[in-house]
């Protein structure tokens, strides 16, 4: 009787079958069930990875944390360290997940730093191959990193050789979105020069970033085309508000000026954001048709199945 | 230090002239070297009608590798060979009125500025280093951390060199007298000096200063 009378609301022309509801059915079950994202934060020790996590998600993501001396970093690997946290914004529950990787490139020797970060992307892939070819696929649990950012530090000229030694080895597997860090040290110029120089070396080296899509007919083609402009993102974070012209911001006092991380005229932090938000569902579809299924199509060659 | 840390503004700011070509100028090609190498280049600048014969040794490629181990030994040897040729003048019997000086008298440190703790390669770097030359650690690019933020990086790293027992410039065995340690004292509390380099000059308060615009600021 319910389906009847739904029909009936909707069929004002003779063609008209009702599945144009179809994608409001799909938003309702989404947001029943919520969405699961994994981000992984690649970048040496001190370049602000966990602040401008913070400052993304506005939670604390690392309330106690410890930050190792140089005598405890000597001895240390890289490690990998995964942190959840369920957020949740207008009834919409968001399950993000956090991959830090401490000790990628501290070490003196840092050559076989990212064989841990290899390791554990592959492992990710692997137990998904493992509950999608299992028996039981209900509740099959997405582990796989949907996205990288790599942190590049604003203090050189372009990209170190272990930059680009990571991004060679990773383009094939993950969604690498390279970001600047602590942009606050540069001038406009020299952010510009060394996003030049940054993009440069990338298409020298041949290495692959995430590409963002051309944008459907609802979305602005000029917003999309000034995002794609600004890549890579020089950005700023901050754990702390400062008060500019009565209000509370999120930003770094200085003794010459406040920088403000949510000002687009001082760093590119709302434009990461937003291509963040806007493209998660973009990030996973890439994570699952693009990097998995070559992972798949690799291993299963490999076992001769 | 590493590449991109500022060094050439640096020594350009600090001798108000330009001692140091810099890797970001137009038309020169910047290419990590794949092996430390150790390029001097030798001035005369005067200041009323003082002459100084100032030598700058720059180590580009320190650092930048993958794999930084012993990356220090070329700039060790260099320190030494200036040590042994100095020797080898000095004990001649009929020895020259004024041995050309060639030895190195300080060594500036650039750290980067993470606001952490000192890194493992500058740890073994100073450790070795403050061993055979005035090491004189600096923050670089200090415009990138908070005051708050300097003074908590700054006392990490007196820490750290302490626990090391790594003696950096001025050394404390060599204090002459207690006037001298006071005066001394004083410095070390403020060690490493977080400093920012610049070249061009900005109009700030009717002067003109030499500084880093932004948009939040101008940093003199």
């Amino acid at each position: 009787l319910p389906s009847f009378v739904f029909f009936c609301q909707f069929s004002d022309s003779a063609g008209y079958v009702g599945f144009a509801n179809l994608p409001n059915q799909v938003h309702r079950k989404s947001v029943k069930k919520g969405f699961e994202f994994t981000l992984m934060v690649v970048g040496e020790s001190g370049l602000g990875k966990s602040t401008l996590i913070n400052s993304l998600f506005l939670t604390d993501l690392y309330p106690e944390r410890y930050i190792p001396g140089a005598a405890e970093k000597i001895e240390r690997t890289v490690q990998i360290e995964a942190s959840t946290v369920e957020i949740e914004e207008r009834g919409v529950k968001l399950r993000l997940t956090v991959v830090d990787t401490p000790g990628y490139g501290d070490a003196i020797n840092s050559q076989d730093c990212f064989k841990t970060i290899i390791q554990y992307i592959d492992n990710q892939f692997e137990r998904y191959l493992h509950d999608e070819s299992g028996l039981n696929r209900r509740h099959i649990i997405d582990n796989r990193v949907h996205c990288c950012f790599y942190f590049i530090s604003p203090f050189g000229h372009g990209l170190k050789p272990l930059d680009v030694e990571f991004m060679k080895a990773l383009h094939g597997k993950v969604n690498i979105v390279p970001v600047i860090a602590k942009a606050d040290t540069l001038t406009l110029k020299e952010r510009e020069r060394l996003k030049r120089r940054v993009l440069d070396e990338i298409s020298e080296h041949g290495i692959r970033i995430y590409q963002l899509p051309d944008a459907d007919s609802d979305e602005d083609e000029e917003f999309k085309e000034q995002t794609r402009a600004s890549i890579p993102f020089a950005v700023i974070g901050s754990n702390q508000l400062i008060e500019v012209k009565g209000k509370k911001i999120r930003g770094r006092l200085y003794p010459w000026g406040v920088v403000e991380v949510e000002n687009p005229e001082h760093n590119d932090f709302l434009k990461l954001r937003t291509m963040l938000v806007t493209h998660m569902q973009d990030l996973q579809e890439v994570t699952q048709d693009l990097h998995y299924e070559n992972f798949r199509s690799e291993r299963l060659k490999r076992t001769g199945k | 230090g590493q590449s991109g840390l500022g060094k050439s503004t640096m020594v350009n700011t600090l001798f108000k002239s330009k001692v140091s070509r810099k890797a970001t100028q137009p038309g020169r090609e910047e290419r990590i070297p794949k092996t430390v190498q150790l390029q001097s280049v030798t001035h005369v600048i005067e200041e009323k009608g003082v002459k100084m014969k100032l030598t700058v040794t720059d180590t580009p490629g320190f650092g930048d590798q993958i794999n930084n181990e012993n990356c220090w030994d070329p700039i060790i040897k260099y320190i030494n060979e200036q040590y042994e040729r100095y020797l080898r003048e000095e004990i001649l019997i009929a020895r020259k009125r004024k041995i050309p000086d060639t030895r190195v008298h300080g060594c500036v440190y650039f750290v980067p500025p993470t606001g952490h703790w000192l890194r493992p390669l500058d740890l073994e770097f100073m450790r070795r280093l403050s061993k055979i030359v005035n090491v004189v650690p600096v923050i670089a690019k200090a415009d990138t951390l908070t005051l708050e933020e300097r003074a908590e990086f700054k006392q990490r790293i007196q820490r750290d060199l302490k626990a090391h027992a790594i003696s950096v410039y001025p050394q404390e065995d060599f204090d002459e007298d207690p006037d001298d340690r006071a005066l001394n004292d004083r410095i070390r509390e403020k060690i490493p000096f977080a400093v920012v380099g610049a070249d061009q000059e900005h109009q700030v308060n009717g002067k003109r200063v030499l500084g880093r615009k932004t948009k939040w600021g101008i940093i003199e």
